[in-house]
């Protein structure tokens, strides 16, 4: 498979706007400027190309919503947040080939008619603030980004912002809030963002990752694009891999991979030739998979769904026959119930409650009934809040119960062994 | 005109409405925390859940716009399983303070507890602790313990009171309520969130540990701060008056009212004149009424009704005047009225509900024609109800040769007076005022008149028979009277006014 996210990965001065350039970069924009608005809409609706970010929805058809007669400027948000625990491309991408996503980023301002966008960039990632900045000076100065985006009659303005480390600030009306001043906390929808987003203007929010993989679409054309992959999970998708694996890292793959071969071939198998227990697929937030289930799925939007979890944001997390199912998932309540926004009833006190009830069981103090309560509450928590933030608890504490039930129930009967817990890192 | 079905029944609405409005409209009640009408759609209580045919989950009905066909179920299994959940994750970190709590009897979070879920709690951890007293202003106090994060109070800072003085700190379960810096919330309409907070996180500095809410009776009233007259809701027990609290009128005050105006029922419980006072040597000596009439009686023999002079006070109801303009124009030929009334210094003022005019009546004395105080040759005055620290010191100086005081509270100054009359308050009497927009309301009696204390048009009636007149002697007689002697009042009738009052024509 040719490398369509990662082909700069190995070119050391990738970062750069020459060596961007010397392979190849800014060469679709001449092609862009021959092609209307819609017909760039239109390509990358054929190429199939879904959004990175998470829920997986047609970038295509999320441009295509968006009202172009409003009298209204039309903005694009970057998502450069990448809060979902066990998920790190998007930081990898800006790092290595910060011009392919400005590339990505005026072919869609392009199609969706937009003359600013904002890259919204986690506050930690400051390194990766000052390559992205220091890209978007090279680009104005060599005349991709300012008044006439590259001799072209369009104007485009790429501004960064920096969000104060809160994962909530990643879905994206919580993020639409943040850039616009305010305290970074999901909007109820109707209405949608492409209707009213920023400063109450047409907005679409992509992901780093979605946005990148356009240039390729629009060079290559949305067939040969399509031609990767399987069924609807068209074309590339970057998986970032950790826990107890040989080979950590970000891994570029067709969409429909089998995992078995992923984990075997490329990420070098299970550490110290323990056997897989379970694995997260796409970010801290989907259904956990049990070795077994995990053998047999391949790596696409429909296999994961049918298997009962979900792509996410390709955060995969590897997790051996030593570890401590209930440590693991009180972490993520810990994680969770620090992050959640608090405005929704069942978000707010759903996360407190399970939260303290893993770190309960965890101390070796179970409650009979404490796992039906857990699953209870979590039924509670579901479809039920404003964002899928109070979900993203929810369906990680029922999946972990239903499948490793008896860990969580011997937790009271023995109390937690030492052995029984996570490992550290080594 | 979209049809819909709600609960197998079918409906005509209004395109653009939401489930709940209709639902509200319509009768068919649904709980719900953070919509408030006057308010933009929050959407974070998630009590409002309903079950909409053909969507996967339950939806908010606060935000959901009706469609044409569009099928609503408010009391299927799913949606009482998610009320019932709602109010269990409510109950996790609220403390069990009912018993010591203000709102107790008035409380959504009780309320909707014993309708919609009565089941005790599952929670077994230790809850969130958070502050207990918490003032936001000088007149809010905020128990953060109790609070449900609704936002009510804050979006009313934000969207009513126009300046958002309200925000939430922190987050999940240790979102708090705060003020921005820190600093003190100093909006014109605080006490309005007290109102709208639907539990008892909010409680009012002025009446928090005051009263057990049940043991409070409530009348239908309309506030006396300024001339918008507020719709007001007067809780009052044994005599003595708790708190005002706005009355929907869409048409004078929506669902609001002003701090100033909330604490004017001050001047109903204190300091108020008892009996009849009479000048002997050194000083006001009580008296009985007896005595008083027969005093009064003295001096208009004494004096020609063109000596005569009644300087009559905006405070004062429609009745009073009327009884009085009756009293002062058709019996005492030749005498002369004035108005006056409360001026105060730098007056506040704003374009939601405060006005200069701090009279609830200033319509009717223009409409009757009052005129400034001038004293002339006027030897036996009559100041009823309360005048202008000016026409006072007007008359200090240049003092009639009798000057008699109807007047409720003692704190007023009247060392000039030589009769002093106690003079019931609106509260202890049934009438109406007229509002600056011309719009005649009716106020209702709460409490029996503070010791001997007589309404003004009772006072006029008793007068006017001391030398034959007839007066009416009840409010009723005497707004009829106004509405034949003003021809702009000429076709209201008191069993009209309604509970939202009327427009003069
Ligand atoms: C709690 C939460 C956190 C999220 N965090 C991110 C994030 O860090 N980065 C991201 O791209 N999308 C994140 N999303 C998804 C965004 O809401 C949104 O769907 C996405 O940015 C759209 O871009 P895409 O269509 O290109 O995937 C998050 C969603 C939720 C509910
Ligand atoms: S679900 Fe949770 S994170 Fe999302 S808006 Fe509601 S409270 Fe906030
Ligand atoms: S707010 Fe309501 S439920 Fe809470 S303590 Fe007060 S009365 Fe009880
Ligand atoms: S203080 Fe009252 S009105 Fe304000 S958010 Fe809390 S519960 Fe709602
Ligand atoms: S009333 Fe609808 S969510 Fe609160």
């Amino acid at each position: 498979m040719e490398p369509i996210l990662t082909k700069r990965f190995a070119v050391s001065n990738a970062a750069t706007i020459d060596g961007y350039m010397a392979t190849g970069g800014y060469s679709t924009l001449s092609k862009l400027f021959t092609m209307t608005p819609a017909q760039v809409i239109d390509e990358v609706k054929a190429s199939g190309l879904r959004g990175r970010g998470g829920a997986g929805f047609p970038a295509g058809v999320k441009w295509g919503f968006v009202p172009k007669t409003t009298g209204k400027p039309i903005y694009l948000c970057v998502n450069a947040d990448e809060g979902e625990p066990g998920t790190f491309k998007d930081r990898e991408l800006m790092t290595k080939d910060p011009h392919a996503l400005l590339e990505g980023i005026i072919i869609t301002c392009y199609a969706l008619e937009s003359h600013t966008a904002y890259i919204y960039i986690r506050g930690e990632m400051f390194q990766e603030l000052q390559i992205l900045q220091r890209a978007i000076d090279e680009a104005y100065a060599k005349g991709f980004l300012g008044n006439k985006v590259a001799g072209h009659d369009f104007k485009l303005d790429v501004y960064m912002h920096r969000g104060a480390g809160a994962y909530i600030c990643g879905e994206e009306t919580a993020l639409i809030e943040s850039l616009e001043g305010k305290k970074g906390q999901p909007r109820i929808k109707p209405p949608f963002p492409a209707v009213v987003g920023v400063f109450g203007c047409p907005t679409v929010v992509n992901n780093v990752e979605t946005l990148m993989a356009v240039p390729y679409i629009i060079e290559k054309g949305a067939a040969e694009y399509a031609k990767i992959g399987v069924g609807k999970s068209t074309g590339t998708k970057l998986f970032s891999v950790s826990g107890h694996i040989n080979k950590p890292g970000n891994y570029e793959i067709p969409l429909g991979l089998p995992f078995s071969e992923f984990l075997e071939k490329q990420c070098g198998g299970v550490w110290k030739g323990r056997k897989l227990k379970a694995v997260i697929m796409g970010g801290s937030s989907v259904p956990i998979l049990t070795a077994e289930e995990a053998m047999k799925v391949n790596l696409d939007y429909e296999s994961l769904g049918a298997a009962g979890t979900m792509l996410g944001s390709g955060g995969m997390v590897i997790m051996d026959d030593q570890t401590c199912m209930v440590t693991a998932l009180k972490i993520l309540g810990d994680f969770y119930h620090h992050e959640s926004c608090g405005q929704c009833t069942p978000c707010r006190e759903g996360t407190g409650w399970i939260q303290k009830v893993l770190a309960r069981v965890v101390r070796g103090e179970v409650r009979p009934g404490d796992c039906d309560l857990l699953l209870s509450v979590a039924t509670n928590m579901q479809g039920r809040t404003i964002c899928v933030f109070s979900d993203a608890l929810a369906m990680p504490v029922k999946s972990y119960i239903q499948k490793f039930r008896h860990e969580f129930e011997d937790a009271g009967k023995l109390g937690l062994r030492k052995g029984q817990q996570i490992q550290t890192w080594e | 005109m979209p049809k819909i079905t709600i609960d197998d029944k079918e409906f005509e609405v209004e395109a653009g409405q939401t489930v709940l409005q209709v639902c509200l409209d319509k009768g068919l009640f649904v709980p719900h925390y953070c919509y408030h009408p006057k308010l933009s759609i929050a959407g974070n209580c998630r009590m409002c859940l309903v079950e909409i045919e053909g969507r996967p989950k339950l939806e908010i009905s606060c935000n959901t716009p009706v469609a044409e066909g569009m099928k609503v179920r408010t009391k299927s299994q799913a949606v009482v399983d998610a009320q019932k959940s709602v109010l269990e994750f409510i109950l996790v970190n609220h403390p069990l303070d009912c018993p010591i709590c203000d709102q107790a009897g008035e409380c959504k979070l009780q309320d909707y507890y014993f309708q919609y879920s009565s089941v005790p709690s599952r929670f077994k951890e230790e809850k969130v602790h958070k502050p207990k007293a918490k003032p936001l202003g000088e007149r809010v106090m905020l128990d953060d313990e109790r609070c449900i994060l609704c936002s009510r109070c804050v979006r009313f800072c934000d969207e009513v009171a126009g300046d958002a003085e309200l925000c939430i700190d922190n987050r999940g379960d240790h979102s708090t309520v705060s003020t921005f810096n820190g600093q003190p919330m100093k909006n014109a309409y605080s006490i309005n969130t007290v109102d709208i907070c639907p539990v008892g996180a909010l409680t009012s500095t002025d009446f928090r540990f005051n009263k057990r809410v049940w043991f409070l009776q409530k009348t239908k009233s309309v506030c006396t701060g300024c001339s918008t007259g507020c719709n007001i809701t007067m809780d009052h027990e044994g005599g003595v008056v708790y708190r005002y609290r706005p009355r929907d009128n869409e048409a004078v005050n929506q669902c609001w009212m002003c701090d100033e105006g909330r604490v004017t029922y001050k001047y109903i419980n204190d300091d108020r004149i008892l009996s009849p006072l009479v000048r002997k040597e050194g000083g006001l000596e009580r008296t009985t009424w007896e005595n008083a009439w027969n005093q009064v009686r003295m001096l208009l023999q004494n004096y020609s009704p063109d000596q005569r002079a009644a300087l009559l006070s905006a405070q004062l109801s429609n009745e009073d005047l009327a009884a009085w303009h009756s009293l002062v124009t058709t019996q005492w030929t030749g005498a002369a009225q004035y108005g006056t009334g409360k001026v105060v210094e730098s007056p506040s003022e704003d374009t939601l509900l405060r006005r200069a005019d701090k009279n609830p009546n200033s319509y009717t004395t223009r409409a009757l024609g009052l005129k400034p105080l001038d004293l002339g040759k006027c030897k036996l005055l009559f100041v009823v109800g309360e005048a202008s620290e000016t026409d006072l010191h007007t008359i200090a100086t240049k003092k009639p040769e009798v000057v008699v005081v109807i007047s409720s509270n003692s704190s007023t100054k009247f060392e000039f007076a030589d009769v002093v009359l106690p003079l019931a308050t609106f509260a202890e009497q049934d009438g109406t005022f007229t509002n600056y927009q011309g719009r005649v309301q009716r106020f209702h009696k709460a409490i029996a008149p503070r010791g001997e204390a007589k309404a003004a048009w009772n006072i006029a009636s008793h007068i006017s028979l001391l030398e034959g007149g007839k007066i009416p002697d009840t409010a009723r007689d005497c707004f009829d009277l106004l509405a034949k002697s003003v021809p702009a009042y000429k076709s209201l009738r008191w069993d009209e006014l309604g509970d939202e009052g009327k427009l003069v024509d």
